[in-house]
């Protein structure tokens, strides 16, 4: 495919994507709410909250992911006990080091004990901000979790539209929502064609593609998203005798960059992943006809990804959405890694392995921290990985 | 009602613990239940395994079904030594070092024999109750077991109070789970029809142990406080935390246990330790956090040889806040179960949390705070540094911090632990010394 001659190359949308994610003080989002009077900013944690609901204020949703291994965490150790994992300190970091205090509101989703009394954290450390425990439902009947849902939706409505000064109206939110279901297309076109070329869309640009996301306006991502698809459709690029791997585990506190870089370096492709689960977290577009709270409930019930902050209803479906991941993408084999403390990770680890087992598919585990420095031990487990899928393979 | 008797503990062969009646009495209640869950093959009664924060035990009994509880068999094996090398069965069949140590010990029994403390092999468990109430972990560790036992599995998700307070569609949210779910699922599985009014009966019940558990914690305001509230508080929640609250053992077992309290009120006199009556009180504080058991009594000793008394803990709160007003009432079965589990302590926020702790403080004269940080529970342990700044600067009394783990015996460190204490109880001294001083 030839490219368009004013079309930006991948390394240029890369570039822009790498200073987006490298900006701790994150200027994209000052900027934007300095360039028009009353705009305002709402923070939201891993791993999923309807950023349609913040979009349909007029606010800039800004995902924050912890500080990775680029910040220098030094209030936020003193905040947490050496077995805490590494994301709520250094979200702290951000906060006391006055990193985020353009944002005007957090949102602490339901993911974990850690996140859950973060949330309380915040509410003492910096009371003039809105700070909300967003809960999700455990149960997936639409008469009982998708009707509490649906109430939590709406008081989150109520609330953003006391600090906006007016209501978020039903077409506003169904405005919204068709603007993230594209957004949320153009991602999965990402991963789709991530997952038929891996050579073409290598692991960390497809992070970092999906990492500005979590800063820019969804609009101007689309576009970032769409730029991207296309040059690196129309690159051509030199494919490796890699294995191609299902990644799992990193939900919520982020691996370092050089993390991801390394596994492909050491033999590993990879085709599927659950980093930044909120961009891609409802699978399909959600309704946009009647009422967006129901519809929005419907998508997050039936149509949502499944990660260990979810309970699985259905022990015969536990596990399965690993094996069809691994079949869809024609993977041959999952690394597990987990941060290290990570309770819903770890503790689901060995059910996902079970089930991995039975499916006769091979897999690896290890932990990182976001600021992890030594990436040798790494890259010697997924590259002795690699070999041996290959080893069996040729066997 | 001060009788006290010498036993020899099982694991003990030179060192007498002494108990008082009430702990021999909840000695035999506890056994008799376990006997009862062993037995349960033979006797063809069911079993439902659940958790403590948010327990269901009078909805459990309204179908006849026995109450397992995986946490309080971790304890069990913690305070028998014998967690320790579950612990490490587990990790050697792939559980991370990094996560909850009761989930640990309840796998690496299973995979050890899975033995009830009276030697005889647990049933399988017919249905797990699910309430995730305070501690995400509780979902998980349903998961594994429910991979293990394939047996039916009932979620009841209990909200968060994040905004420290129960909202309408909370509790709507809960009962409509109640009634929906949990309920017609025990009636499949026990074959028993729900009747509401046995469950109004055992809630009277519950009511009445209620009452008399809050007198028997808040007898900690007299000087000297009559019982230890963290240490000798978790025997003193055993019943109504576990097994028995609803049921006429749990009324009988409180009433003795309040009287046997204010009689030793009456007579001026402190707690019972494993060493027998406690000299001077010297020291009151407040406790924040779930108590080591591996080294239960090493622990307690370091306590109690200094004259430290714990007024108060947040941890015999985990399975149910009442001395702030709740109380289960049998005019709404359904909403008062909801509210339950709403309201138990670790479902608390961090900022109600607190309010807990320095109202305890006040309340109870007590000299300062201290955090036993557990290692593996997060649920607890992830926010308590700032608990203790906040907790100081609102009550200006001195806090400290100590770290131990719940039933991993790796993570018990005397010396460390032993150093601290010492450090603190100079600075309570020095406090005082400086308020005397001021004066």
């Amino acid at each position: 495919m030839a490219t368009p001659l004013n079309a930006p190359a991948t390394a240029d949308i890369i570039a822009r994507a790498t200073a987006l994610f490298e900006d701790l003080s994150f200027t994209s989002a000052r900027e934007w709410k300095a360039a028009k009077p009353g705009r305002k900013v709402i923070g939201y944690m891993p791993i999923y909250v309807p950023r349609e609901l913040i979009h349909a204020a007029d606010m800039l949703p800004l995902g924050i992911v912890g500080g990775g291994d680029q910040l220098e965490v030094i209030h936020g150790d003193a905040y947490y006990q050496s077995y805490i994992c590494r994301i709520p300190r250094s979200t702290i970091e951000l906060g006391v080091s006055g990193r985020i205090d353009f944002v005007d509101g957090m949102l602490f989703p339901s993911i974990c004990d850690v996140i859950r009394n973060l949330s309380g954290m915040w509410k003492m450390m910096f009371p003039h901000v809105y700070s909300h425990y967003f809960d999700v439902p455990q149960n997936y009947r639409d008469d009982i979790g998708g009707n509490f849902y649906v109430n939590e939706l709406a008081e989150l409505r109520h609330d953003l539209s006391e600090l906006r000064g007016k209501p978020i109206t039903d077409d506003e939110l169904r405005h919204s929502i068709k603007v993230y279901n594209e957004n949320r297309r153009l991602v999965r076109d990402l991963y789709d064609f991530r997952a038929e070329k891996p050579w073409q869309a290598p692991a960390a640009e497809v992070y970092l593609m999906v990492r500005a996301g979590l800063v820019l306006p969804v609009e101007e991502h689309t576009v970032m998203l769409r730029d991207y698809l296309a040059a690196a459709r129309a690159e051509e690029r030199p494919m490796r005798d890699n294995c191609r791997i299902v990644l799992t585990g990193m939900f919520c506190e982020q691996p370092p960059l050089n993390l991801i870089k390394s596994l492909e370096l050491s033999g590993c492709y990879v085709v599927d992943d659950d980093l930044l689960l909120v961009t891609r977290w409802l699978i399909g577009d959600v309704e946009t006809a009647g009422d967006p709270l129901v519809n929005l409930s419907s998508a997050f019930l039936h149509h949502s990804e499944s990660t260990a902050a979810k309970y699985e209803p259905n022990q015969k479906e536990k596990g399965q959405h690993l094996v069809r991941a691994v079949k869809r993408t024609n993977a041959e084999g999952v690394i597990f890694a987990a941060p290290s403390f990570c309770d819903p990770a770890l503790l689901e680890r060995p059910m996902l392995q079970h089930v991995l087992k039975d499916a006769g598919i091979p897999y690896i585990a290890f932990k990182y921290a976001e600021n992890s420095g030594q990436m040798q031990p790494i890259r010697e487990q997924a590259g002795t990985f690699a070999d041996s899928i290959k080893l069996w393979s040729a066997a | 009602m001060t009788t006290q008797t010498k036993i020899v503990t099982s694991r003990a062969p030179v060192k007498e613990a002494v108990k008082d009646a009430s702990m021999l009495k909840q000695k035999e209640m506890m056994a008799a239940h376990y006997d009862r869950l062993t037995s349960a093959p033979e006797t063809g009664d069911k079993v439902a395994a659940t958790f403590v924060p948010g327990n269901l035990n009078e909805l459990l009994m309204c179908f006849d079904l026995l109450n397992n509880l995986p946490e309080v068999n971790a304890i069990q094996n913690g305070l028998r030594r014998v967690s320790g090398s579950y612990v490490l069965e587990a990790e050697k069949i792939g559980h991370s070092e990094d996560v909850c140590t009761y989930v640990k010990s309840d796998i690496g029994m299973m995979a050890k024999g899975n033995l009830a403390p009276n030697g005889k092999k647990f049933p399988n468990p017919d249905v797990l109750l699910l309430s995730y109430t305070g501690c995400f972990t509780f979902m998980k560790w349903f998961e594994l077991l429910r991979e293990q036992y394939k047996c039916e599995t009932i979620m009841l998700h209990t909200p968060y109070m994040g905004d420290g307070k129960i909202t309408k569609n909370m509790t709507d949210y809960m009962v409509k789970q109640l009634k929906e779910e949990v309920i017609p699922t025990l009636e499949r599985v026990s074959g028993v029809k729900f009747d509401i009014d046995r469950l109004r009966e055992y809630l009277k019940k519950s009511t009445k142990a209620e009452d008399d558990l809050v007198r028997v914690l808040q007898s900690a305001k007299s000087k000297p406080s009559p019982i230890d509230a963290y240490f000798g508080g978790i025997y003193y929640i055993g019943p109504i935390f576990g097994a028995f609250r609803g049921t006429q053992d749990a009324v009988d077992y409180y009433k003795f246990l309040r009287e046997e309290v204010e009689d030793r009120m009456a007579k001026g006199l402190g707690p019972v330790t494993p060493d027998g009556d406690m000299g001077k009180e010297k020291y009151r504080l407040v406790v924040e956090g779930p108590p080591n058991y591996t080294s239960f009594r090493q622990f307690w000793k370091m306590f109690y040889d200094e004259g430290a008394v714990v007024v108060a803990s947040s941890y015999t709160k985990v399975g149910g806040v009442y001395d702030f007003g709740f109380r289960h009432d049998p005019d709404k079965p359904l909403e008062t179960l909801a509210e339950y589990c709403l309201g138990v302590y670790t479902n608390r926020s961090l900022p109600m949390r607190i309010d807990m702790l320095v109202n305890y403080i006040n309340e109870y004269e007590a000299d300062g705070l201290l955090i036993n940080s557990i290692k593996s529970c997060n649920s607890f342990s992830a926010g308590q540094l700032l608990m203790m700044r906040e907790v100081e600067k609102r009550t200006g009394k001195p806090a400290a911090f100590v770290e131990s783990d719940l039933v991993d015996p790796r993570y018990f460190s005397a010396a460390n632990i032993k150093n601290r204490l010492e450090s603190y109880f100079q600075m309570v001294d020095q406090k005082r010394a400086g308020v005397d001083a001021a004066a």
